[in-house]
């Protein structure tokens, strides 16, 4: 399946359907950083329940791509964006959304560890407590399933009161995860999530992600095609802004389509 | 690809670059000159504040330390004591050395015609019209320390020097060998503790008779405002208004008839005291605030006295024209003040600069506003005090009159200088401190931060309050410190808007509302300038200003060591090792 953007951009699709259907579709989506654009008309579905990697050389746009998902790019106050991002149905950058309902529904994992400067357990209730959950209990079984699910708790079981900055970084990354998946959202962002981790807490965070796959829908960002390869059942190739190839995991890594995506996967390029 | 083109044998070839001069003598190349510059440059404003710190803490430490008494002879006969204050070397007119005899006068010229000469604080104003006297060392004739001499503070006229020559107990009189100091202390303990009990009647209990007073006519002037007079309203409440001052003035007249029975009984405990030349002097015992044989101590005596007259300072009223006694009004006028200065300007600078920086689109006038903001710091504090009077207390104040206190006009009550308007002149005054100081702790929490929070599906405010807010507390206080240090000593605009040098009252007290803000109070800044600059005796009052001068620094020092230990509790909090 081949489709032509608006703009001549060619993108060549073969991605594996999941159960569910899908979850997020994005159309004829461009973005600019106050005069320079980002994002060139990239249209893509993201299959509910599956693993996708957005996979791509530096500056290609994955990661801003990523942050549309949840309108992390409020932030910057120069961003302009034209089509649509469709979230069940429900364009998440039309003014009547409530940005703070939608972030709710979506965890983020960030590249380099940012655990707040509070208790770890603290930290990974954070969501609920901002979601105005006062009762004791429900944060305590909540924390302690989000550890167990981020592969922390036995690490840091007998002391959830001592502040998360103490934690080593691998820890600290697979606490960001923890605090991502707590409030049980449907979509889980990771941004480039082992960047900074060595190649021990990256495997860890791996098996981690294999772990969530098929609980949330997890979407990837990932310099390291290993990783993707390894992880993820669709992957997107981005080059320049544009969205080249989209398809099965299998297929990209092994016969893509696409030259360009043959070139960047084989390391010829990036 | 260097590797591949050396393995290719085509080495480049490095010519050294030619030297303009020899490095290891070229001043400017290694750098030594600046070094030395900014090197001196510390130690300048090192030695420079270590200065004012020893002079300030040398002579306010040492003013209240008992000196002994000199009774100098002089050559003509003359005979003078007191204390020694200050010792100089100037050079006499031809005139002056003209009347010296032969001796003296070759004496000096060997010397290079300079003479020494010494400042004895003589005291006794009331004998001799001076405090101090300058002394030359070539008319004295001999000085001693006479055992005998005593030092007494006195309510009235200052210090006396002199000896005791009988003192009149209740008819009893006390002479020769029952004249001991033991003797004279007991009754003069006595004595004081009678002119505490007079002072207690009039200051407090009369005082509070008169405030009721004036609250009764104010309640009276209420209803005659609201109703009219000839209304039955307005006769109602003069009945009561009646009843009311003769329960009062009945009151009244007990406490006087009290405190006019002590006076009584008081006249009748004298002392005379005599000084170096043997001119008497009677006073009632109940004059003398605290005396001592300045010659005759021993060192525990002394420490005793010490201790006694930094308590009176810290804990009583100042007298004399604020040149004697203490300075507890002025501590906790300036208390009162930097604690309300901080409460109106802690949330206000922190919530301008949150908007700023966390709300404010960053553009063109949100720069200019920053702009305007850090020019407001460098504003003459004057310009504060004026706008404070004219906005704060004219204009605010004086509405705040007509609408709740029409009853006391023409009188101001909000509508004059207080420590309200002084704390918040002093409060916009400090404000660009705290917002410039509250911007930069915002704008140096991570951006990660902010993310992450958001991320989780916090509001913006929830962000702020549970992430950036704790985070940056640190530096928000570091401003806060600045902003109590600079306020605690900025004197020039309270003197418009409510520092005065003697308030009648202190602005918290025992009626309701406690806290009376309307008052005006009195400063330690203020109070050092009064002392040091608008007193009778600029002389006498000069170890004042010292020991003031350190009591004010001591308390910004107390204050700013608190709040930084508060500030590293929290930074220990916040800034737990990173991986």
């Amino acid at each position: 399946m081949v489709s032509v953007g608006n703009n001549g951009n060619q993108t060549v699709y073969h991605i594996k359907q999941g159960a569910q259907g899908s979850l997020l579709t994005i159309k004829n989506f461009s973005l600019w950083y106050g005069a320079s654009q980002a994002l060139f008309d990239v249209t893509m579905s993201v299959e509910r329940g599956l693993v996708t990697a957005l996979i791509g050389p530096s500056g290609c746009g994955k990661s801003t791509l990523l942050r549309c998902i949840n309108r992390m790019n409020d932030l910057i106050d120069s961003v302009r964006v034209s089509g649509q991002v469709l979230y069940e149905d429900k364009d998440i950058f039309s003014p009547k959304l409530d940005v703070i309902a939608l972030r709710k529904t979506m965890g983020m994992v960030f590249q380099k560890p940012n655990p707040f400067p509070m208790s770890i357990f603290d930290n990974v209730v954070y969501p609920l407590r901002v979601d105005g959950v006062r009762d004791k209990k429900l944060l305590q079984e909540t924390a302690k399933k989000a550890l167990q699910a981020a592969a922390l708790w036995d690490e840091v079981e007998d002391r959830l009161g001592d502040n998360a900055l103490g934690l080593s970084g691998g820890q600290q990354q697979r606490l960001c995860i923890a605090r991502a998946i707590a409030a049980e959202p449907d979509v889980l962002l990771m941004d480039e999530p082992c960047s900074a981790l060595d190649p021990v807490a990256t495997a860890k965070i791996e098996d981690l992600i294999d772990d969530l796959k098929g609980r949330f829908t997890i979407i990837i960002v990932t310099h390291n095609m290993q990783q993707a390869a390894r992880v993820s059942d669709n992957t997107a190739f981005m080059y320049l802004g544009r969205l080249i190839e989209y398809g099965e995991t299998s297929r990209i890594f092994t016969n893509p389509k696409v030259e360009k995506t043959m070139d960047y996967v084989t390391g010829r390029f990036g | 690809m260097r590797n591949a083109s050396s393995k290719a044998g085509e080495a480049p070839q490095y010519a050294p670059r030619p030297r303009t001069s020899d490095a290891s003598w070229n001043l400017k190349a290694r750098g030594e000159p600046f070094l030395w510059g900014l090197g001196g440059a510390l130690v300048i404003g090192i030695l420079m504040i270590a200065g004012f710190t020893i002079l300030i803490l040398y002579n306010g430490v040492l003013t209240f330390w008992p000196q002994p008494i000199y009774k100098v002879s002089l050559k003509d006969g003359a005979v003078i004591a007191g204390e020694l204050t200050r010792v100089e070397t100037y050079k006499p007119e031809p005139a002056e050395l003209a009347r010296l005899d032969q001796e003296a006068r070759s004496d000096i010229a060997s010397r290079g015609g300079l003479v020494n000469r010494d400042l004895y604080r003589i005291g006794n104003y009331d004998l001799y019209s001076e405090d101090y006297r300058w002394i030359n060392d070539y008319d004295i004739a001999a000085t001693e320390a006479p055992p005998d001499m005593y030092f007494f503070e006195r309510l009235e006229w200052g210090p006396f020097l002199g000896a005791i020559k009988s003192a009149d107990l209740n008819g009893r009189i006390v002479l020769g060998n029952e004249l001991t100091w033991a003797t004279v202390a007991e009754a003069q303990e006595w004595a004081a503790s009678r002119r505490n009990r007079i002072r207690n009647i009039e200051r407090y209990q009369i005082g509070a008779i008169n405030y009721r007073l004036e609250e009764a006519r104010l309640e009276l002037r209420k209803v005659e405002i609201s109703h009219g007079k000839d209304t039955p309203e307005h006769e109602k409440a003069f009945e009561e208004y009646q009843k009311q001052t003769q329960r009062l003035h009945a009151q009244y007249e007990e406490l006087s008839k009290e405190a006019a029975g002590i006076k009584e009984r008081d006249e009748k405990y004298t002392i005379t005291l005599a000084d170096s030349q043997g001119r008497e002097k009677n006073i009632k015992l109940s004059e003398i605030v605290r005396f001592y044989p300045a010659n005759a101590l021993t060192l525990q005596q002394k420490i005793a006295i010490y201790l006694s007259r930094w308590w009176e300072f810290l804990s009583s009223e100042p007298r004399e024209a604020n040149t004697e006694g203490g300075v507890l009004p002025a501590i906790f006028g300036t208390f009162c003040m930097t604690v309300l200065m901080s409460l109106a300007v802690a949330p206000l600078g922190i919530v301008a600069a949150l908007y700023l920086r966390e709300y404010a689109k960053q553009g063109t006038l949100v720069s200019l506003v920053r702009i305007c903001v850090n020019n407001l710091a460098g504003v003459p504090s004057i310009v504060y005090g004026v706008f404070g009077l004219g906005f704060f207390a004219y204009v605010l104040g004086g509405n705040i009159d007509r609408l709740l206190y029409p009853e006391r006009l023409p009188t101001p009550t909000f509508g004059t200088g207080g420590l309200l308007w002084a704390s918040l002149t002093l409060a916009l005054l400090t404000v660009p401190v705290v917002i410039v100081a509250t911007e930069e702790a915002l704008s140096a929490v991570p951006k990660s931060m902010r993310e992450g929070s958001l991320a989780c599906g916090a509001s913006r405010w929830q962000t702020i309050r549970y992430i950036i807010l704790p985070r940056a507390l640190p530096g928000i206080m570091t401003g806060l410190i600045l902003a109590m240090a600079r306020g605690a000593g900025e004197v020039a605009p309270l003197m418009l808007v409510g520092v005065v040098k003697m308030a009648p009252a202190l602005p918290i007290d025992q009626f309701f509302p406690y806290i009376h803000l309307d008052r005006s109070f009195m400063h330690l800044g203020f109070h050092i300038y009064d002392i040091g600059f608008q007193s009778r005796n600029s002389e006498a009052a000069r170890p004042m200003v010292y020991v003031t001068t350190l009591l004010l620094v001591g308390l910004v020092f107390l204050m700013n060591a608190l709040s930084i230990i508060i500030r590293n509790r929290l930074k220990k909090k916040f800034q737990a090792g990173h991986f």
